[in-house]
Formats: C-alpha cells, structure tokens, sequence
C-alpha cells in the first residue's frame, strides 16, 4: 500500500436533468471528457462505472467497455460496480483502492446513469430490483413505499408532526437554487411543503429526490503524478470505507437505526484522524427526507430520533453547525441512481478547492460524504479533505 | 420471473414456513440458514402461526410491472406474533382505517400477475386485519 495522498485531481458533471436527446454514452463522457480536462489530462490506466440500473432500462451491461470505448480509453481496464443507490460511492472507492495499492497510477471513476429510457412500471420494478426479489418486490414493495414505511414508523416514536421533517427540502432546495447544474433550482416556502401531494403516505412529492439523468466523473491519482503546473488546491482523499447491513428492512432487529451507515462514517472518520465536530459540512443521501433524517443520527450527528430537528432548527443549512446537501444534495440537485455518488464527491471537492460559488462554506477542509444503497443496505463514506 | 423460482419457494408463500435456530430457539423468517441472533447454523423447519401486527404501513398508487392492475395497495412491516417481521400486502381492509398495533393474519392471495390474461398468476401471503367478534 502507498503512503502518500490520493488526490482527486479532476473533476467534471453534466447537469442533472431529463436528457431526452442524450444517450447513456454520450452522458458519460461528457462528464469524463470534463474531469480528464480539469485534472490537466491526466492519462487513466483503469475506469470504474458506477451504474444501477442500465442492463434495465437500457438493456445495456458491460459498461466498463462501453464507456472506455466511448472515451477513447480502448485497452484500460473497465468495469461496472454496482451497490445499487451506492454505486457511485462504490466505484469512487475502487478507484481509490486501485490507486492507493500502488497497482494503478492514475484512475477514472464515472458514475453514470439513465433513468429516461423508460418510463412507468418499468422504472418502478427496476428500482425494486435492489431490494430483496423474493421477500420484498415480490409483494408489489418499492424503495419509496419503504421509505414511506420507516418515516410513518419514525413519526409514531418519536411523536414527531406532520411537517416535522420539511426542513430537509427547505434546506436542499434553497441551496439547490444557486447550483447551476441542480434539477430544481428554486428555494421553496414551508407552505408548499405542506400542501405537496402524497406520493405514498407519509412521504409527499417534497420528501422524495427526483430520479433524472446524470454522469458526474473524477480522476484519481497520487500526489507526486500530478501535472507539472497542476492549478487546483490539492484535495485527498482522507477516509474511505464500506459497510453493508442486512438487504431486507425486516431482517432487521431494529429498522430505525442503519447501522451501515454509522460502521462505515466512524471508520472514515477514525481514518481522518478528525472528530465528527471537525467536519465541515456532510453530503448525506437525501433520496428521501428520513434518509437525512436517520444517516445524520447514524452516523452521530443527532441522538436516535432527533435528527428532524437538525432540519428544523437550521443546522444543517450553510451557515448551520453542519452544513448538508450543500449544492442541493439529492432532494434539488436531483437523485440519478448509480450517478449519485460520484455527484457528491464531485460537489465536496469543489467545496474544498473554494470553487462552491455561493454555496461556498467559508475554511471548508474536511468533507463527509454518504452514498447509501437501498435504505442503508450499503453504506460507502469518504472523508475528503483540503491538502496542505 | 420464472415458474421454478415461485415453486421453490412454496413452503414459505403458502405455508410462512420459516426456521427455528436449534441453538437458541430463534424464529426466522424467511429461512437463511445461519441464525440471525447467533451466527449458528440454523435448518430446523418452523411453520408460523400467521398472527402479528402491523409495525408500519403505506399505500402504493404508482405499482411496478406486474402489479398494476392492484394499485392502489397497502404494504405492510407485520410484526409476527414469533419475533420476526414480515414484509407483505394488506389485503380485506375494507372501510378501517388502518393502525400501528393493528392485530393481522396471514391469508393466501394472489401477489402478481405476469403478462396478459395467460400469463402465470403468483400466489403468497397477505395479512387482513383481524376482525373483533
């Protein structure tokens, strides 16, 4: 193993959006034709897709070939990785194991997804399929009916109001507005939260992030492959760890708490060699508001049943004690799937190098990010830290 | 989904046949073999008795394929009387409005349906809920 920094050295994304006129391709490479550019055209020896759901909706697999081929890459090492909703976190950490091992020099990491080459039913068994076939979707489950299921559970313990958790859209929203390359880029008022339809009881349109096409990307290398005349404030990777709970929600003794979410941040957060108070800010997987809700009291940022009030109270916005979503998370900037990871490593990064515009987090040196699969059955943690 | 991979799993659709650890008397459902609680190699067939509770619920209105022609539906977390929970629909709600606590039973019902009229039809559980006499 290397001892030396493992620095993402570019970055690059494309809006988040329904990109009827875009393939999964072209998505891709857009966004690794900007990372390559950004890291000073940085060569990669081996690229990591993260994707969830293309052999689905797109009848496309084999994607590490694909997108190499695509890229111009033909001869690196491709391969898909695939954790479902962490699929973007998954691949960020084979990139940096590749590198950090010493076996690669430099790694692309693309997390890449699709959603609008279909539409309906479709795209709901497809979601589905990263629960448990035989135990879950085959009784109609969905991810969202899921979630819906462990917010109405957490409202009856914890006693919580019917509003109590709409300061995690409030809050994703108003950073989303100034995120040019965030689905929905408008603030929005309490009121709207509470008057939003049911999409499954209680989860309304707000408690949910879209699902939208997206391919962010970021290349990997060590510190001493940089460019001659590399220009950005350097950016390490400082923490990196997996953890997986039990797949099914009622495997679980206690479904309230996600554990893997909690193993995985104390162990980025030991490799840090920082406290939880040392964070800076926290890029959560808000693909539904008690996802936020749960991840910010796994991982210790609230006591068991008090992470709704993070929200209510304004800590979590940018000027909060913990910052979160800060370029809109999943809620505004939108949720594309496998994509999503990558996403939030791309925005962390750029909070660190002082490029986050007006999102920025004054002094931002150490970055907490969270890339769940289903709710928490993976839970993959960076800490991202601004290099000296 | 294949007809094969619905008929192996017919003990526990028809029957909610899980396990019971020989090591610590855990119930398990589904069956997994190595106990849960203990870590211990777990085989000993258990058949629940189908009562419990529900532990939360909601309603699904946007149905994946093969479920459609349901929706709108109620999906439940059912505590089982035994210990474990259960994912699975509600079904017989009728006018009640639906609790945390609710008493349930198991019944047969048919889950899916694949394709058109002659497309194979999957049977399994449901809960309804248990009717005060």
């Amino acid at each position: 193993m290397i001892m030396t920094d493992i620095i993402l050295a570019g970055i690059g994304q494309t809006p988040v959006s329904e990109h009827w006129d875009i393939s999964l391709r072209e998505l891709g490479f857009k966004a690794i034709e900007a990372a390559i550019a950004d890291s000073g055209g940085l060569r990669p020896q081996a690229l990591f897709v993260g994707n969830m759901l293309a052999p689905n909706l797109s009848q496309q697999a084999h994607l590490g070939a694909l997108m190499a081929d695509f890229a111009g890459l033909t001869g690196v090492e491709a391969v898909t990785v695939e954790a479902a909703g962490a699929s973007g976190g998954a691949a960020l950490r084979q990139g940096y194991l590749a590198v950090k091992s010493g076996l690669v020099d430099a790694a692309l990491v693309v997390g890449v997804e699709k959603f609008t080459d279909a539409i309906g039913p479709s795209v709901e068994a497809a979601l589905a399929t990263a629960s448990d076939s035989d135990f879950e979707a085959v009784q109609g489950m969905t991810p969202t009916a899921q979630a819906a299921m462990l917010m109405r559970r957490y409202m009856h313990e914890f006693d919580i109001p019917a509003d109590g958790l709409a300061g995690f859209a409030l809050t994703a929203h108003a950073n989303g507005a100034s995120n040019t390359n965030a689905m929905f880029q408008k603030a929005i008022k309490l009121e709207t939260y509470q008057k939003a339809e049911m999409v499954s009881e209680p989860i309304n349109m707000f408690d949910m992030a879209p699902n939208a096409d997206g391919a962010a990307a970021l290349v990997l290398t060590r510190r001493e492959l940089l460019p001659i005349g590399f220009s950005h404030p350097l950016v390490r990777v400082a923490g990196s760890a997996s953890a997986c709970d039990r797949l099914a929600l009622h495997e679980r003794r206690d479904p309230l708490w996600f554990k893997a979410a909690q193993f995985s941040a104390e162990k980025v957060i030991k490799q840090a060699g920082i406290t939880l108070d040392q964070t800076s800010l926290f890029e959560y997987h808000d693909a539904y508001s008690i996802y936020a809700a749960l991840s910010l009291e796994a991982v210790g940022f609230a006591r068991r049943g008090q992470g709704w009030k993070l929200a209510q109270d304004g800590a979590i916005t940018l000027s909060g004690k913990i910052p979160c979503a800060t370029l809109g998370g999943l809620k505004a900037r939108g949720n594309p799937g496998g994509a999503t990871g990558v996403y939030q490593a791309v925005e962390a990064a750029a909070q660190l190098r002082g490029q986050a515009g007006a999102n920025q987090i004054a002094g931002a040196r150490h970055a907490l990010i969270q890339s769940l699969g289903g709710p928490a059955s993976t839970a993959i943690s960076h800490v991202l830290e601004r290099a000296e | 989904m294949e007809i094969p991979r619905h008929w192996r799993l017919r003990g526990q659709r028809y029957g909610l046949v899980g396990e019971i650890c020989p090591h610590c008397e855990a119930k398990i459902f589904p069956p997994r073999d190595i106990c849960p609680s203990c870590g211990q190699e777990a085989k000993t067939l258990y058949a629940f008795s189908g009562k419990g509770e529900v532990y939360s619920y909601t309603t699904i209105y946007e149905a994946p394929t093969g479920y459609e022609e349901n929706a709108p539906y109620t999906v439940a977390l059912v505590k089982l009387n035994e210990g474990p929970l259960v994912t699975a629909q509600l079904t017989d709600v009728g006018d009640q409005p639906i609790q945390i606590g609710m008493p349930v039973e198991m019944v047969t019902r048919k889950l899916r349906q694949d394709g058109d009229e002659r497309g194979m039809l999957v049977y399994g559980y449901k809960f309804r809920p248990v009717f005060q006499s």
